[in-house]
């Protein structure tokens, strides 16, 4: 880890000029993922400045029904917020599975979106790795694999995107609002993240200079009927293997709306419009959830070590589907509900 | 004499409790001086080969950087290889660091950056570049290099570690003509010691020769030997403290290359130097081997085992031949005629594994309980009815008596207690709600061992009493348990004893581990309290006519007095008597060796898991687990309590969380870090039950005492997999077992 000069911004206005101003310069809000790259010397800055205080750490409703949350508010903060219990329940679920309490507390909602991949290889600055090096190779596609991915791979990368809060914002079809250089801009969740391609050091659309500063919920919170299932090698503190985020609207038991989303498995939260499209009008049992499950996962593709991950994501799929029904049965850490009762 | 029982068997909080929570205790990195100076180690990122260039020109242009240590400019060290031999040194030739360009395994230190700031010295030893020519040809897992596999070479290691006993009977044929037969292969990754507290040595020049060591380790006087042996000092110039140490578990059985390289930095700058390992460094050294096992027993129409043939394939380095006592438990604990055993290693280019909490015994045992438990479904009976079928009460290995052995109280009350009776026999036949349930046991069982230790006790003229030896305390409560005996000796509060420990400047002590050191500092503390009676009473006798007639056996020692009939003088007085010197004594402890050769020797355990498995998930809880322990008198119920607890957590580590991901092909492992290295959180733990059977040992040694270090992890992960196997009818015997094994 190499000296960097430190600055902290009063404006995003001001943040964006420091960082024009000098080169190698970072943007920095929690740290709780760029401080842990800087020490094993994975990442580089020349300064880092502080966003923190460029505005407050807020959640607005929205004239149309759905709340804007500040970039900057903690995930934790988030997740307690009492219009994102009752509203957003999904997305509550989904940050309090992730990472850590301690974690929790200081990351912020933009850093969320822009975390690394947890690749062992990405992580070990010895190894050749795509993501990190450009053209040096990815020894994951032949090497220890259990956590990688199995949707949306290329030759140059099978890497994950690790987010657990982003899964739920994939299913709520959140909205970003960007800053930048050229102006503000949004984007829509969906097209936020990049699959690797043959650019696996590009994980999302962010232009340089450009900063997160608030994010979309729209009206739509699926407050009724959501689960959130995270599946890993242990309860709290690890990386889904599989996680899944699903939201039904309801009609008499029929569906009228679906969304799922699959973490754990790509190089951004997975999600297939027409999986859910042909879930509406059919009821939501293990038939309709399998075929849906089989339709989002085509063309999966495992390795030596996560070939599991294709069965284990169906089923996940079906169970989260029929957990939604009834979501005060999820459990603690987001571990497998009891359904037994339904 | 009469002594009361006032201390011993008591559930007394560690006395450095508070300290430590506190944060007043100071480990090895937390001794601060000024002009100190900061060592980071650099690390080789290549497998096998040799060091060509080191560009230490550009690191040492960079501010605060005083020296790069290297093969290239270090100072000369100890010319024989025996000099480099510790107290836990395995036969072969002892790493050194930094001692040629030789590259023997991926991670081994090449070099020490260092600076005015830790900070300064990490960035340099990031920024050196180090170039290599590279062998590609290395191997450094076990399972595809078997073909090396050959017995482990003789040496001073076989006193502690002897290779397996020789056959009896005929085990092929018995296998082949047995009514039942049950057969496994067993495999286990490496797992790298993770105590809390990392590897520091704060080394503190004091003048020619002359050092005094903070250092993290399990033997005080093995790391000082080990330094003025390396570096040509005399002993009493090199003083080793370690009284508080965060968890070592075997890692500090052996001086690690942070103090090799602390202490090398220290005598050629002439300076103060702190060295601490980062986490990634702690996979850079000692480590459970990668193991492979194969099992194979038969039994007799009446469920008689008749056959035990256990194989076992351990990992080594290319220059040490590690071994542990992997194949001799199962004869030892059923009795069978026929007996085959096998244990070979498997050099590879690999850093020596290393001693890690129940070495070979919590690997064997997964081999042993989990074969015992496939035969008990074949017999389709209780495998708590087949224990007790093949339970003996002598060594059927050597047929000697044991000292004691409650191991069946340990079935029997374990089994109560945890509910045994309500299993259904039958795999995927027990149910709540949509998971599935399985009850699985195991038996444990760990080596009861003393070594010679001495011990200084000493009364001061305040009336105080001080016990005085090097040994640490590695988190197990020997500080306490010692002050314990101490008090018990002499009918003291425990405040009015002083254990002094921790320290190479006292009284010998061996390395602590094993669980043997209750044992052998205890039985240290007892000869010396007992010389020191008698001084006192010599004293008495000599100052206060009215003891003129006191003999050892009509006196007794009451809250620091000592009393004869209505009479008493209290130690203030009695040291006033000595002319205000303190009145003191030293002596050894040991084992009755000719006694002890006719018993066998051994600590039991027996582990009762409740499993629950999703089964479309196969997402796996142990729910409940109780481990009933004999291992002969508890000192303190507590401490006892804790060591147990830790080693059933550690057993659920093992069995369903802790793996260290191997990458072949580049020969390093991949998951350095406490993220990805897996072990279980307070989520994954539930209802632990802790329960130590009565267990009078009056032969083996004068306190009763067995030692609880190990036991409390052995049993434990074979329980957790027959009880999976019991819920889900699926036996998985690679560990760890992941749950999308299940699916």
């Amino acid at each position: 880890m190499d000296n960097f000069d430190y600055r902290l911004a009063a404006t995003t206005a001001e943040a964006q000029q420091l960082f024009s101003a000098g080169k190698g310069a970072r943007y920095v809000a929690g740290g709780t993922n760029l401080i842990d790259l800087l020490k094993y010397n994975l990442a580089d800055a020349d300064m880092l400045v502080d966003i923190n205080q460029t505005q407050p750490a807020v959640i607005k409703e929205l004239a149309d029904g759905g709340v804007r949350i500040s970039a900057l508010m903690t995930n934790a903060e988030t997740a307690y917020h009492p219009l994102i219990e009752q509203r957003y329940p999904l997305l509550s679920k989904a940050i309090l599975a992730g990472a850590s309490a301690q974690i929790r507390n200081m990351a912020t909602n933009g850093g969320n979106l822009l975390q690394r991949t947890r690749c062992y290889y990405f992580y070990d600055a010895a190894s050749p790795c795509n993501k990190r090096n450009p053209g040096s190779g990815c020894p994951a596609i032949t090497g220890q694999n259990r956590m990688m991915a199995i949707l949306g791979t290329s030759e140059h990368c099978i890497a994950v995107f690790p987010s657990d809060m982003c899964v739920a914002l994939a299913a709520l079809e959140a909205v970003i609002l960007i800053s930048g250089p050229d102006g503000q801009r949004t984007v829509k969740f969906e097209d936020f993240h990049r699959l690797p391609g043959d650019h696996p050091e590009i994980d999302n659309i962010l232009r340089p200079g450009e900063l997160i500063t608030a994010i979309d919920l729209p009206p739509a919170g699926f407050s009724k009927n959501y689960a959130y299932l995270k599946l890993r090698d242990r309860s709290s503190y690890a990386f889904a293997l599989v996680s899944v985020a699903t939201g039904f609207e309801l009609e008499n038991g029929i569906i009228k709306n679906a969304r799922i989303a699959l973490g754990g498995v790509a190089h951004k939260p997975w999600r297939v419009k027409e999986a859910e499209k042909q879930l509406i009008g059919k009821l939501v049992n293990k038939e309709t959830l399998g075929t849906a499950a089989d339709k989002i996962l085509q063309g999966a593709m495992g390795f030596e070590h996560n070939t599991f991950k294709i069965e284990l994501a169906k089923r996940a799929i079906i169970r989260n589907g029929l957990t939604a029904l009834k979501p005060e049965l999820q459990l603690p850490g987001a571990q497998p509900a009891d359904i037994s009762m339904l | 004499m009469t002594e009361m029982n006032t201390t011993i068997g008591k559930p007394i909080s560690r006395l450095e409790g508070f300290d430590k929570v506190t944060g007043a205790a100071k480990y090895a990195a937390d001794h601060h001086v000024p002009d100190m100076l900061y060592g980071y180690v650099v690390n080789s990122i290549i497998t096998k080969g040799r060091i060509t260039k080191i560009h230490t020109d550009e690191v040492m242009a960079l501010p605060g950087i005083l020296e790069i240590l290297t093969h290239e400019n270090r100072m000369s060290t100890a010319w024989f290889d025996i000099q480099y031999a510790d107290m836990d040194a395995p036969s072969g030739t002892v790493f050194k660091p930094l001692h040629d360009d030789r590259i023997k395994y991926n991670g081994q230190p090449i070099a020490l950056v260092i600076a005015e700031t830790f900070e300064q010295a990490r960035l340099g030893a990031a920024k050196l570049r180090v170039e290599y020519k590279e062998e590609k040809q290395h191997a450094t897992e076990l399972k595809s290099n078997l073909e090396r596999a050959r017995p482990p070479k003789p040496g001073m290691a076989f006193l502690l570690k002897p290779p397996p006993p020789k056959p009896t009977g005929d085990f092929e044929k018995a296998y082949q003509e047995a009514a039942f037969r049950a057969e496994g292969e067993y495999h286990h990754s490496a797992e790298f010691h993770n105590p809390m507290e990392l590897f520091a040595s704060t080394v503190l020049y004091e003048g020619k020769g002359k050092l005094t060591i903070y250092s993290k380790t399990q033997g005080t006087i093995n790391d000082q030997t080990f330094i003025a042996n390396v570096f040509g000092l005399k002993y009493q110039n090199v003083r080793v403290i370690a009284p508080y140490v965060g968890g070592a578990f075997g890692s500090g059985l052996r001086p690690q290359h942070q103090l090799y390289l602390a202490a090398m930095a220290a005598l050629q700058l002439k300076r103060h130097v702190r060295v601490v390992l980062d986490r990634s460094q702690m996979f850079t050294f000692g480590h459970r081997p990668q193991t492979l096992m194969q099992m194979r027993i038969s039994a007799d129409e009446d469920g008689k085992v008749t056959g035990l043939n256990h194989e076992g394939y351990g990992e080594t380095s290319t220059y040490e031949d590690y071994s542990e006592i992997l194949v001799k438990w199962a004869p030892m604990l059923y009795p069978a005629a026929n007996t085959l055993l096998k244990y070979d290693l498997v050099p590879l280019d690999v850093a020596t594994p290393l001693d890690m909490r129940a070495p070979g015994g919590s690997t064997a045992f997964h081999a042993i309980e989990c074969t015992m438990d496939q035969l008990a479904y074949q017999l389709n009976i209780d495998p708590l009815e087949l224990r007790i079928k093949n339970y003996s009460e002598v060594d059927p290995l050597e047929n000697k008596p044991f000292t004691s052995k409650e191991l069946k109280a340990c079935y029997l009350q374990g089994a109560e207690k945890f509910g045994w009776l309500d299993r259904k026999p039958e795999p995927r036949s027990m149910r709540r709600g949509n998971k599935l349930v399985g009850y699985g046991m195991a038996t444990g069982m760990w080596d009861a061992m003393q070594l010679p230790a001495r011990v200084e006790a000493r009364v001061t003229p305040d009336g105080k009493l001080h016990i005085k030896s090097a040994i640490t305390d590695i988190g197990t409560g020997t500080f306490t348990i010692m002050t314990q005996i101490a008090a018990e000796q002499f009918g003291m509060a425990m405040e009015d004893v002083i254990f002094d420990y921790g320290n190479s400047a006292l009284p010998f002590a061996p390395i602590q581990g094993g669980s043997f050191s209750t044992s052998t500092v205890g039985i240290a503390v007892v000869n010396a309290s007992k010389a020191l009676k008698k001084k006192l009473l010599k004293l008495a006798i000599k100052a206060s006519d009215q003891f003129k007639s006191a003999d050892v056996g009509t006196v007794s020692f009451i809250k620091g007095n000592i009393v004869y009939g209505d009479h008493s003088l209290s130690f203030v007085e009695l040291v006033a008597a000595n002319g205000a010197k303190p009145i003191l004594t030293r002596n050894m402890g040991y084992p009755h060796a000719l006694k002890l050769r006719k018993y066998a020797m051994a600590a039991h355990s027996a582990a009762f898991v409740e499993v629950e498995v999703d089964e479309e998930l196969g997402f796996i809880k142990v729910t409940r687990a109780l481990t009933a322990v004999a291992a002969g008198r508890i000192m303190n119920p507590k401490t006892a309590r804790s060591q147990i607890l830790g080693g059933m957590v550690w057993g659920i580590s093992k069995a369903l969380h802790e793996e260290t991901l191997l990458d072949p092909a580049m020969g390093k492992y991949m998951n350095q870090n406490l993220a990805e290295y897996h072990l279980p959180v307070h989520a994954d733990i539930h209802e632990l039950e802790v329960l130590f059977v009565e267990e009078e040992d009056k032969i083996i040694n004068e306190l009763g005492t067995k030692g609880v270090g190990e036991i409390g992890l052995v049993a434990i992960t074979p329980a957790i997999v027959n009880a999976i196997y019991h819920a889900t009818g699926k036996r998985i015997n690679d560990l760890p077992v992941h749950f999308d094994k299940l699916l």
